[in-house]
């Protein structure tokens, strides 16, 4: 942190000139010292900001008074850089949005472009059952990573290496699955590329005889912790109202009490036939959820159980040719195969004119695309609503009146990625 | 589901008649074309009467190679219904055309709208009337063009290396 001293202005940084650097004069009236707020920046390059946010903070002594998020320093133009490639290129760039559950977007993608085709009736049950597996996976490491940096930002660095432990898990999963850990641009539009590795079944099975262990080392370790309930407990409040009407989703939604989700509101992936609850906390604080995501936990580990004792054997990609890619043994084999290939490569599949928007329920909340295509093979809009863009926008409410100290606790609280709200 | 689509829609036309100017599904999303003058009033309706409490996003799309009026403000709202299977959505659209770049905000509606329509802001230039803190939120503040705009030149990088060695200069 860079404390602006009052003597002279800060160095104007694109876009400070709006914060005006000391903002106020007051004279107590009972002791009659004079007051004034501090102008101090937090970010970017906080370790407690989780990636390059930074945020101006008007303080009156340890008092935040006005709080104001700057983003973008990690803008890559994801959604212009989209509509110069093919539908299936634009895979690898929804990787590096929430590029902590990184087969989450993927998935989500995949989805919205399948409904956009429409196609979602032709994919088989495998594929289906076993993107739900991945899903889940994703949603519990990026919670892991939510929790742990959480708490390690308050001090509690050991609940961190415990989460970061399981989580080598689950990349060890990914990577036997699809080949990458953290960048997995895995599933295809259609299906999956490739059948399950042999023993994928063994390992998630594996992970979850072993996984819950280390939840309730997690849960000992914080959920009656008293520094930690006392950091989080009535910090960074949210009314369940003001959350509604600022568009939060995800733990931070539920935090507040609104059993909102999208796995239940909006289904996909057929989660309609899964026996899952949504926890909700109705306390609205950084405590509830903690909670709230802690509980997630359990119940994707209930969601992956239930998919692995379903999950069929047979085709795990669409029969499409239109879409799919041909296997690659055939395209050495066979002429059709080679020509088609390189159609589906170089000019990619066409939808038909229209536009659609498809939400999932990312760990951090609604991730939604919304595609338009103009009839071409690559896609004339693409719109990501990112979850934790959205969200932070709930920062400056959360934190102001409180403690400095308490901003570090609101921003682990939100979990955001910088990724995702830059895009 | 408890509400029906077309009870909105119908309530919609005989309360605010002329508004909706065109109705279309696509995969079985339905989609309202609203006159631009009406939006906020249609959004304040559909949140007062309706209950659509909840803005999912607010996004612009440049038609330019398509049609005129050549920009398209879109919007989505969620109805939080009291079963999960009662949940509803929405999307609402209205046209802007280049030479009035204006629409009504719909912060005073929902105020999780500021940040979406400072995004639509930076990436379009469509100007918001009467949103609290319209400036640039992903892009440099100086920074001149707008990037998502379809006539916008990726390999043009003056405009970013003008906002760059200002920062330069200034951070001295």
């Amino acid at each position: 942190m860079n404390v602006g001293a009052g003597f002279k202005p800060a160095p104007t940084i694109l876009g400070m000139e709006r914060v005006e650097f000391i903002t106020e004069e007051v004279i107590d009236e009972e002791s009659g010292f004079r007051r004034e707020t501090m102008m101090l920046n937090m970010g970017p390059q906080h370790p407690s900001t989780h990636g390059v946010l930074r945020v101006v903070l008007h303080l009156s002594g340890e008092t935040v008074v006005k709080a104001v998020p700057y983003i973008g320093y990690l803008h890559r133009g994801i959604e212009k850089l989209c509509e110069h490639i093919t539908y299936q290129m634009c895979l690898p760039y929804t990787d590096r949005m929430d590029y902590v559950a990184s087969i989450c977007n993927n998935i989500g993608f995949i989805l919205a472009v399948e409904k956009l085709l429409g196609i979602e009736k032709e994919i088989p049950e495998r594929a289906k059952v076993a993107e739900v597996i991945l899903f889940e996976l994703g949603r519990i490491e990026s919670h892991l990573l939510g929790i742990g940096t959480n708490a390690m930002d308050l001090g509690a660095v050991s609940a961190f290496l415990y989460c970061f432990k399981e989580r080598e898990r689950i990349y060890d999963i990914l990577e036997m699955v699809c080949g990458a850990r953290l960048t997995t641009s895995y599933p295809r539009v259609g299906g999956l590329p490739d059948d399950l590795p042999e023993n994928f079944e063994g390992a998630v099975r594996n992970f979850l005889k072993v996984f819950p262990t280390t939840l309730a080392e997690v849960d000992k370790l914080l959920t009656r912790n008293r520094i930690w309930v006392e950091r989080t407990k009535g910090v960074a409040y949210v009314s369940a109202e003001d959350a509604i009407d600022l568009g939060l989703t995800g733990p931070a939604l539920r935090g507040s009490g609104v059993p909102y989700d999208v796995r239940k509101a909006l289904p996909y992936l057929g989660y309609e036939n899964y026996d899952f609850e949504i926890p909700v906390s109705t306390d609205g604080d950084a405590y509830a959820r903690y909670l709230c995501r802690l509980e997630e936990m359990h119940q994707s580990l209930r969601i992956i159980a239930q998919a692995l004792n379903n999950l069929p054997d047979g085709p795990y990609i669409a029969d499409l040719p239109e879409v799919v890619l041909p296997r690659k043994e055939l395209t050495y084999k066979r002429m059709e195969s080679l020509i088609r290939h390189f159609v589906l490569v170089y000019e990619g599949f066409k939808p038909p004119p229209g536009e659609i928007y498809h939400a999932v329920e990312n760990p951090k909340g609604e991730l939604g695309y919304y595609l338009v295509s103009d009839g071409s093979g690559k896609p004339y809009r693409m719109r990501v609503r990112g979850p934790s863009f959205v969200n932070l926008q709930a920062l400056p409410k959360m934190v102001e009146g409180a403690f400095i100290a308490d901003v570090i606790a609101a921003i682990g609280s939100i979990d955001i990625v910088l990724g995702e709200v830059d895009r | 589901m408890s509400l029906d689509l077309h009870v909105v829609i119908d309530a919609l036309k005989t309360n605010l008649p002329d508004t909706i100017l065109d109705v279309k599904t696509f995969r079985g999303e339905t989609t309202l074309l609203i006159k631009k003058e009406k939006i906020r009033e249609v959004c304040h309706y559909l949140k007062k009467d309706f209950d659509f409490k909840f803005v999912v996003d607010i996004t612009a799309v440049d038609y330019l190679e398509f049609k005129r009026p050549r920009f398209e403000v879109i919007y989505y709202l969620h109805r939080f219904g009291p079963e999960f299977d009662e949940n509803m959505r929405i999307r609402l659209k209205v046209e802007v055309s280049e030479e009035d770049l204006k629409v009504d905000s719909v912060v005073p509606v929902w105020s999780g709208a500021n940040w979406l329509e400072r995004e639509v802001y930076d990436m379009f230039g469509i100007e918001f009337v009467g949103h609290p803190d319209l400036r640039r939120i992903l892009m440099p503040e100086d920074y001149e063009p707008f990037p998502l705009r379809k006539d916008f030149d990726v390999r043009d990088r003056e405009a970013s290396k003008k906002s760059f060695e200002r920062a330069l200069r200034e951070g001295e």
